[in-house]
């Protein structure tokens, strides 16, 4: 029997700003705990909020990216609920009137090809303070720089099939963040967060069955992990003859299990109620514009214009347009000489490389790339000796000629010092050059390799490989 | 110095009455302070002002009358609180109040019941009982109090002070602890209608740090007309039921006879959702209560009774001990309008209702009357303990004032006689931010009306 799993993620995601939500206390992550607090967002008595606008802008941006309808009213919520590190006893967020509704975010699936998730809603709210179960004995202390930190929260629908499309959907949705720039999208500090909705049915259903809810997925790696495992749980449960009961899972990336959530950890009924300190929120026709202003060429439409404009291959645009920084450095290299093909092999390889080794800083300054492209072009550089001149380059900067010549790299091109080569190497193996003279012509990158180690690599190959032909026919 | 010396002896002369918290030795040496510090050029210079208790301010305790805030400092002061600083005026303690507001008798306070001026057996009127006593008493020339459903009117009428509950918004709301927030106002109290415009001058205008407060300019101050000629004053049937008190309609009607003899139009008008005012009421305010006193469960300040290692223990204790009987039974009214399955029945229908209400103001107004008279109560003021095992009839003794809050409206009550001695209020409601206009009619009518005479 198949299963079909029905997946829909919720993300939580903070905004790039350097104020909270509702004060003007900083973001900044990493201080010492209760020191970025304010009568505000540590909720004492009389204390109001005021939004920020800073953070309204980005959240706007966030929906227009997602081509979501962003609502020109929309009414703040308070969501009540008891909890240590919830100073009002209430969370501000948006409830049945969010900003903004209905988007799609397109993903390319392994199993489905192209898939239009749907946005089922996108709104604004605070974030909580942070409970720390770990530091004192028989005590939580709680940290409040976190509280009223600015946050929009995602809802997809349930449109994913699997663990592997709900990662490639959060990575879509990651990249589409990143680059429109409202947020570091890092989920190790918190500021992508998370929860998936997961049911099972027979394939072929169209009806959803009772789902529950996995949290505490706290790392990229561990989506496809927790999932695959609340899905074989449901699977294992149902075939057993069990139903699924509608709970709240938590993810336990030591064990790679989930368990239950307790009861008592789950608050049922939000009591959610317009908050009666903000007004609704207006947005004009002209916020809204300017906003939609701000927004960059989006990964999608990049994509298919590298596609387009430099006559890339699907693949090889979808990895080139993956970051907003290493589409821009591309087109550098390309505007800088490069023939767009060869520069987007070099990005794709030997600068990406080098990125992911050096805290994703992309050394090779796109002019001297170029250089180095055109110099292998030209003949000057074969492709090992251009390697080795970007490494020095990473290393150390400089002007690539110069550097190929200071490490004796520059092609000979020179027939007659070749000629000279392959005298040589033809002495040195009178067998090889027997044989390839009886017919066995397969011989010849045996010779070119000989022939390249003798230069030192230096022989331009393809002059090499005439010279070679031209004497062994003789 | 001798100034600040004189204020503190008067507030010790009527030490009596329980309406001032803040303990005396505190607030000599307070008075002193700020008497030094305040600002010679402030319109309010030198003039001491009260402050209820759920006011923050840096000096003296905030407890909002409650046991859970025993001995709260609050680490900033309240808007209103800092522009009267800026103004030059001094801020001479804190006053008594029922618990976190919830009450018309003051008798809810966890700190004692406070007296009411001129006969100890009544009660001043609530929640704001210790600012209307102290300034009906002679000790202050005015204080803060708040209003969330007449809680600066009702208690001004009872102590025969005027009481001032401005437009929603025309106050910032930071630093009022806060009931129900999308009716909470901070109103004033004042021997005369000038004492209390002068301070609702100074602390109304644009606040950043108040979403709701409207971006305007402080209210000017109107001079004293020389007639009511062109005042078309509407007279709301609903606000004179046969059930009135025959004093308190006495003394509206010779109000009304000496508004029409200094040429104001005088027109019977009808508010036909009044009737629904309380109920709506008493779902919106307590549900937002619910929510807004959510806040207080011992975890970051205020006492915590019988600490536990559990959470929800603490929170139990805490919140079961630290709020009195009427503030929790709001809480659990709150709790339950807004549940999931009750929220449409209860929630979602008092807020259509507070629509039709204040649309029922509106079409007064667009039919060219200028502002309404009403009593503030429909009774003088009650006996202590007469109401407090009954929830219902203390509710209903903000029959006349919960209107103006849920509408957003200004509203005020002035002096206009007297019932065996004890006062009676008149109410005018006025049109949202034309308190000018309404406080133009206090003044004409506080000129001529005898406020001390029976009625």
């Amino acid at each position: 029997m198949t299963w079909e799993t029905v997946i829909g993620l919720e993300t939580h995601v903070q905004l790039r700003t350097r104020s909270k939500m509702f004060c003007g206390c900083s973001t900044a992550f990493g201080a010492p705990p209760n020191t970025q607090v304010c009568p505000v967002c540590l909720g004492l008595p009389g204390a109001l909020p005021v939004p920020n606008g800073a953070a309204i802008g980005l959240a706007v941006r966030a929906a227009l990216a997602l081509g979501c309808t962003v609502h020109p009213r929309s009414i703040f919520a308070r969501k009540n609920y008891f909890y240590p590190d919830l100073p009002k006893g209430y969370q501000i967020s948006q409830f049945d009137q969010p900003l903004a509704t209905n988007g799609t975010l397109s993903f390319l699936s392994a199993e489905r090809g192209v898939v239009n998730a749907t946005i089922v809603r996108l709104h604004i709210e605070e974030d909580a303070g942070k409970s720390i179960h770990d530091r004192f004995a028989k005590a939580t202390a709680v940290d409040l720089n976190r509280s009223g930190v600015p946050l929009i929260e995602i809802v997809g629908g349930p449109d994913l099939r699997s663990p592997a499309e709900a990662r490639a959907y959060l990575q879509t949705l990651k990249q589409l963040l990143e680059y429109i720039g409202i947020s570091d999208c890092d989920m190790e500090k918190g500021s992508l967060r998370v929860d998936a909705n997961v049911s099972i049915r027979r394939a072929g259903e169209t009806a959803l069955n009772t789902r529950t809810e996995v949290k505490n997925i706290n790392a990229f790696s561990f989506v496809e992990k927790a999932l695959s495992v609340e899905h074989d749980r449901q699977i294992a449960l149902v075939e057993s003859g069990g139903t699924v009961t509608q709970q709240t899972m938590l993810y336990d990336a030591k064990e790679n299990t989930v368990r239950p959530q307790r009861s008592k950890e789950e608050s049922h009924d939000y009591r959610y109620f317009p908050e009666p300190d903000l007004p609704p929120l207006i947005l004009t026709p002209e916020f809204v514009a300017e906003q939609q202003s701000e927004l960059p060429e989006l990964p999608a439409a990049k994509r298919d214009r590298f596609m387009a404009s430099y006559a890339l291959s699907r693949e090889h645009a979808t990895v080139v347009t993956s970051s907003r920084a290493v589409a821009e450095y591309y087109e550098s290299v390309v505007r800088a000489g490069a023939e767009a093909q060869a520069a987007a092999n070099w990005v794709m390889t030997e600068a990406l490389a080098d990125a992911k080794d050096h805290q994703e800083q992309l050394r090779v300054t796109p002019d001297a790339l170029a250089k180095i492209v055109a110099l292998v072009k030209g003949g000057t550089l074969s492709n090992q000796a251009a390697k080795k001149v970007f490494t020095e380059v990473a290393a150390k900067g400089g002007d690539p000629r110069t550097i190929a010549e200071s490490l004796g790299l520059i092609q000979v091109a020179d027939a007659n010092v070749i000629e000279g080569w392959v005298t040589d190497v033809m002495a040195d193996h009178p067998s090889e050059v027997e044989r390839y003279k009886k017919g066995e012509t397969k011989l010849m990158p045996f010779f070119v390799g000989q022939l390249m180690r003798k230069s030192k690599g230096k022989a331009d190959p393809k002059l090499a490989q005439r010279v070679l032909e031209a004497k062994l026919s003789v | 110095m001798s100034d600040a010396k004189a204020v503190a002896d008067r507030l010790a002369k009527v030490k009596r009455l329980n309406a001032l918290l803040t303990p005396l030795k505190d607030l000599r040496k307070s008075l002193a302070a700020q008497s030094a510090a305040a600002r010679p050029t402030g319109v309010l210079y030198g003039m001491p002002v009260v402050a209820k208790d759920n006011i923050c301010t840096l000096e003296f305790t905030t407890s909002c009358g409650s046991r859970i805030l025993e001995g709260y400092r609050s680490p900033y002061d309240a808007t209103a609180i800092a522009k009267l600083k800026a103004a030059g005026a001094v801020i001479a303690g804190k006053t008594n109040c029922d618990e976190f507001a919830m009450g018309s008798s003051t008798e809810h306070s966890a700190y004692g019941r406070v007296l009411h001026p001129l006969d100890k057996t009544r009660v001043p009127g609530g929640s704001s009982g210790g600012s209307a006593a102290l300034v009906g008493a002679g000790a202050v020339p005015a204080a803060l109090g708040s209003e969330t459903g007449g809680s600066v009117r009702q208690p001004a009428s009872f102590c025969g002070v005027v009481g001032i509950k401005p437009t929603y918004g025309r106050v910032s709301r930071y630093g009022l602890v806060a009931f129900g927030s999308s009716l909470d106002q901070i109103g004033v109290f004042g021997r005369s209608v000038h004492d209390a415009a002068r301070v609702l001058s100074v602390i109304s205008g644009r606040d950043p740090r108040d979403a709701t407060c409207e971006d305007r300019d402080p209210l000017r101050l109107p001079t004293v007309p020389e007639s009511l000629q062109g005042f078309v004053v509407g007279l709301p049937r609903e606000y004179f039921p046969p059930e009135l008190d025959p004093a308190v309609r006495r003394a509206c009607e010779r109000a009304i006879r000496l508004m029409k003899e200094q040429g104001a139009a005088v027109r019977e008008v009808s508010l036909p959702h009044t009737a629904y005012a309380v109920p709506t009421y008493y779902v919106i305010a307590p549900a937002e209560a619910s929510s807004n006193l959510a806040r207080f469960d011992g975890v970051r300040y205020g006492p915590r009774f019988n600490g536990s290692a559990d959470v929800r223990a603490l929170y139990r204790s805490t919140r079961g001990q630290g709020f009195g009987p009427e503030v929790r039974r709001r809480i659990l009214v709150g709790t339950y309008v807004l549940s999931s399955g009750y929220y449409d029945a209860y929630y979602r229908r008092a807020q259509q209702m507070r629509a039709l209400i204040a649309q029922d103001f509106r079409n007064v107004f667009d039919r060219g009357v200028d502002l309404l008279f009403t009593p503030t109560t429909p009774t003088p003021a009650f006996k202590a303990g007469e109401k407090l095992g009954d929830p219902i009839a203390m509710y209903l003794s903000d029959i006349f004032t919960v209107t103006a809050n849920l509408a957003g409206l200004p509203a005020m009550s002035i002096p206009i006689g007297r019932v065996k001695g004890l006062p009676i209020g008149g109410q005018f409601i006025g049109q949202a931010f034309l308190e000018d206009e309404m406080l133009e009619a206090a003044y004409a009518l506080e000129r001529v009306v005898p406020a001390e005479d029976e009625a």
